[in-house]
This record gives C-alpha cells, sequence and structure tokens, in this order.
C-alpha cells in the first residue's frame, strides 16, 4: 500500500475545508479504502469535533513532532468506521510548531499503511498552509460560490502552481440550485470558467451538514444527506471511478422542487 | 408596484447578479494575478500607443487593448485599427503621433 496524500485547502476561512476533510474521508472509508486524516490547523483544532472523536484525544500532532509520543500513539480510529484514523492538531500551540519538513517526514512514516492521508490546512496562505501543501500529492481547493472565496481561490491556485502542486482540482461547496437557477448564484460553470481548474465535487447546501456535525457524525455517513452523496461522490472521483456530476434538478429534492413550482406562481412578501 | 412587476415578469430589466459577480471576478483576477492595477493598465496602453503612433498613424477611438484569459494564462491582446493614410498628409501625422499620450 502506497497512500496518495491529499491536502484540502481554500484560502477563506469558513468555506467549508473541514467539513470537506472528514466527509471525504468518511465516504473513502465506506468505499473500504484505509484513510487517515490529519488536522494540519494547529491552534484551531476542529477536525477532531467534526468527526465525532473530540473525547479521545491523548496526543497530538505537535507531540509527535516534538517526540513525546511515538506516531501511532496519536492515531485515533474511529469506531463507526474502522478504516478510519485522526491525527488531531494541537489546541495550545501556533503554526510554527510545525515545519514543512515535519510534514514530509510523518506522511512518509504513514504512506505503507493507508490508501489516502487528507491533510485538513488551515484557512491563509502562510506557515500553516506551507505545512498542509508539503507534502501533497493532489490538493483539492474548496470553494463557495461567492466572490471572496473565489477570489481566494484563484490566489491559492496561483501559490500551489508556483510550488508545483497545482493547479488542484476544485470543490464548489455550499451551492443553492434554486439561486442558480434565478441566476442570482454562481453556477458551478461560472466558478469553473473563472478559475479554469478542474471540477471534483459539487457539493449542495443542505441543513443536514450542520445537523451531523451537531452530532459529530459526518454527513458522508447519513444516506438520506444530499450533501453526503456529493461528498461520497468526491470520494469515489478520488478513488478513482467515474462519477457523473449531480445535475441541476437531482441535487434538489421533490418536495423543494413542487414548493418551487408553487411559490414562483404566486408573488412572495419576501 | 414595480418589484412586484418585475417579480411576475421574470427579473425586469436587472442584470441577475451572478452574471455581476462573474464580470467583477474576472475583472479583479486579471489584476490580482498579474499585480498590475488598472492605472499601471491604463499607463501602460498609452506608452504602448504612444510609441506606435510615432511610426503609423492609428484611429485611437477604436483601439481595443486588454488582457485577456486563456485557461489559466493571460495575454495582453491589442487590436489597434491603422487610420487610412492617404486622408492625412504625413506632417500632421507625426505632430498628432507627438502630441499622443497623457
Amino acid at each position: 500500500m502506497t497512500a496518495r496524500v491529499i491536502t484540502i485547502t481554500s484560502g477563506k476561512g469558513g468555506v467549508g475545508k473541514t467539513t470537506a476533510t472528514a466527509n471525504i474521508a468518511v465516504g473513502l472509508a465506506l468505499l473500504g479504502k484505509k484513510v487517515i486524516a490529519i488536522d494540519a490547523d494547529i491552534g484551531l483544532r476542529n477536525l477532531d469535533v467534526i468527526l465525532g472523536l473530540e473525547n479521545r484525544i491523548v496526543y497530538d500532532l505537535v507531540d509527535v513532532v516534538e517526540g513525546r509520543c511515538k506516531l501511532r500513539q496519536a492515531m485515533i480510529k474511529h469506531k463507526a468506521f474502522p478504516e478510519l484514523y485522526l491525527i488531531p492538531a494541537a489546541q495550545t500551540r501556533d503554526k510554527t510548531a510545525v515545519s514543512p519538513s515535519d510534514m514530509l517526514t510523518i506522511t512518509k512514516k504513514l504512506r505503507d499503511d493507508f490508501d489516502f492521508i487528507l491533510i485538513d490546512s488551515p484557512a491563509g496562505i502562510e506557515r500553516g498552509f506551507r505545512n498542509a501543501i508539503a507534502a501533497a500529492d493532489d490538493v483539492l481547493v474548496v470553494t463557495n460560490p461567492e466572490v471572496s472565496s473565489v477570489r481566494d481561490a484563484d490566489r491559492i491556485i496561483g501559490l500551489l502552481e508556483a510550488e508545483e502542486k497545482g493547479p488542484g482540482r476544485l470543490i464548489v461547496n455550499r451551492i443553492k440550485m434554486d439561486m442558480v437557477r434565478r441566476g442570482e448564484m454562481l453556477s458551478m460553470d461560472d466558478v469553473v470558467d473563472i478559475l479554469a481548474i478542474k471540477l471534483i465535487g459539487v457539493v449542495p447546501e443542505d441543513e443536514t451538514v450542520l445537523t451531523s456535525s451537531n452530532r459529530g457524525e459526518p454527513a458522508a455517513g447519513n444516506e438520506k444527506s444530499k450533501a453526503g452523496q456529493a461528498f461520497r461522490n468526491i470520494a469515489r472521483r478520488l478513488a478513482g471511478e467515474e462519477v457523473p456530476f449531480m445535475s441541476l434538478d437531482h441535487a434538489e429534492g421533490v418536495l423543494q422542487r413542487l414548493a418551487r413550482l408553487f411559490s414562483s406562481s404566486m408573488p412572495s412578501t419576501g | 408596484m414595480n418589484a412586484l412587476l418585475d417579480r411576475l415578469m421574470g427579473r425586469g430589466n436587472t442584470t441577475p447578479s451572478a452574471k455581476v459577480a462573474k464580470e467583477r471576478l474576472q475583472f479583479v483576477l486579471v489584476h490580482d494575478r498579474l499585480d498590475l492595477s488598472p492605472d499601471k493598465l491604463e499607463a501602460m496602453k498609452d506608452e504602448i500607443l504612444s510609441v506606435i503612433s510615432k511610426y503609423v498613424r492609428i484611429d485611437r477611438n477604436n483601439v481595443d487593448i486588454s488582457i485577456e484569459q486563456r485557461q489559466r494564462d493571460n495575454w495582453l491582446v491589442a487590436d489597434i485599427p491603422l487610420s487610412p493614410e492617404d486622408e492625412e498628409d504625413a506632417d500632421e501625422a507625426e505632430a498628432d503621433g507627438k502630441k499622443s499620450g497623457k
């Protein structure tokens, strides 16, 4: 087994990097792949809560780097998905506690034991980002269909190209198909046109993403979640399958479509 | 009332905001990528045009010099129409060329 190292990044904060990392990790585990997710956001640890593993942390990434524990001891095995492991970030340190070469060393040790190593990058373009991409074979750039996150994604893609890690592949997250249809939100085609990189996934805005993080059970594990399905599709594409992209109508449920029919036939009040 | 009519008729005459977003992004990204501000780009255009007008008469009103994105590469694309020479006499063309460029 030789793992592929995949870094999930975005430039802008709050676009869904951590959610994407957790869900893709679960999606890959559901395909029977052996996956380890590393939280590279030192000081702002979050991947653990999204995965529901916050109560099981003993050691973290910085403990490994500084030799306080063995790599194995910092790896937390997920109970619901036995093929999935997490290495959490340290919460009380900053980005300078880890260097790009530390990331190379750690991923090198893990490569033989996993199919995929996912690295959740912090926001920004500084040290934390450099750490996160140091070992990447592949980079996924997460953006929302909104001007500031697309602009930041473009900056990140430029930096990835300069580091010969790019251009990466694009995840358009939190898209609202009804707004796209009305011409009031950038479509995935618009975003792909602007950024000129390949698309690997389109994830609809979906309440189940929030309710899933509330419970610490990523939406990818929920059969009924639309966003969960979109993340599982990304996992399948990473695993080499050809999966068609959801069309505008499929990303919306039958009930929502009916609701739209009714609401468009009467003037709304707000 | 107008807003209600607009809504009933579709979206009236207002440009859908997604289209505005796309155009604004395409504009700002060109300058981000090249680290070239719109002011500097204008200055460069003026300089290019004044160099060219030293040699040939150009139709300044119909000049189009812009940065175009082709995949992730940027191209400086210039359409510079030349004025018909026979309508002007050569001395005047030269004098005009020297004046040009703000």
